[in-house]
């Protein structure tokens, strides 16, 4: 999305496709890690049960590492389906409507999934 | 993109059809494919974090159907699609980065080795989380 003026300045479609590159690939490098572990722990706090999946998000290692990874995550997947709806949807109105879907749905999805983990995390020190 | 559509008469790219397949062809549209299933997954991640926050019952209910038949399925397609994505994410990086990998030959046995990769590590996946 670029305003009028932005366009006038001559800076091409919308002039932040560097940043979104290195977004997108700083976000890689952060789950290159944290996705190993996301997987090898949902592995074992799935089989615990509900009681088990408590203890173990309310673990602080395992709150924090798992908000860091919902962040860089769902940021990632966010920059990730905007390219994909700006190379197939090519009518202006469909596309924005699209993009600010798009980033409603990620933030809100952040919000729940964060607020959900402090949930558990400071309701099992009480 | 400004504006819709192509009016002037520029040169266009051959066509999909016109296209020998290559591994690199699919290993490229899986990337975006299981990109774009993955934003799903983070729905279902959502539903367990929501669950488990708010008591037995609702858990209950998330693992009802996660482990029920296409629940499992389903999981099993979900650890495929995160395996690919990372090991072919990381392939991007290594593209992007030290620039290398890019040989005809030493790209087709890397998306082949990314498929596999997936697979097996789904496998392995499955094994371990059957294990009680």
């Amino acid at each position: 999305m670029s305003t009028d003026l932005r366009k006038v300045r001559g800076l091409g479609a919308a002039g932040s496709g560097t940043g979104h590159y290195i977004h997108q690939r700083v976000t890689a490098i952060a789950l290159l890690f944290l996705v190993p572990w996301f997987v090898y722990s949902i592995i074992h706090a799935g089989k615990a049960g509900y009681e088990g999946a408590l203890t173990w998000v309310a673990q602080p290692v395992n709150a924090i590492l798992l908000i860091l990874t919902l962040g860089a995550a769902l940021y990632h997947m966010r920059l990730g389906l905007q390219v994909v709806i700006e190379d197939y949807i090519h009518r202006t109105a469909s596309k924005q409507a699209l993009l600010i879907l798009n980033t409603f749905v990620v933030i809100a999805l952040a919000a729940t999934t964060m607020l959900s983990v402090l949930k558990i995390w400071f309701s099992a020190g009480a | 993109m400004a504006g819709s559509g192509q009016t002037d008469p520029r040169p266009l790219s051959p066509h999909l059809q016109n296209w020998n397949w290559h591994a690199t062809m699919y290993g490229s549209i899986f990337h975006r494919v299981t990109g774009a299933g993955l934003y799903g997954g983070a729905f279902l991640i959502a539903a367990w974090l929501v669950a488990l926050a708010t008591g037995p019952e609702a858990y209950a209910l998330v693992e009802s159907i996660a482990f029920s038949l296409p629940g499992q399925l389903l999981l099993f397609l979900w650890a495929m699609a995160v395996l690919y994505h990372l090991a072919n994410g990381l392939r991007h990086l290594i593209w992007d980065g030290p620039g290398v990998g890019f040989d005809p030959k030493v790209a087709s046995r890397w998306s082949i080795f990314n498929f596999a990769f997936a697979i097996l590590g789904a496998a392995a996946i499955w094994s371990l989380a059957s294990l009680s």
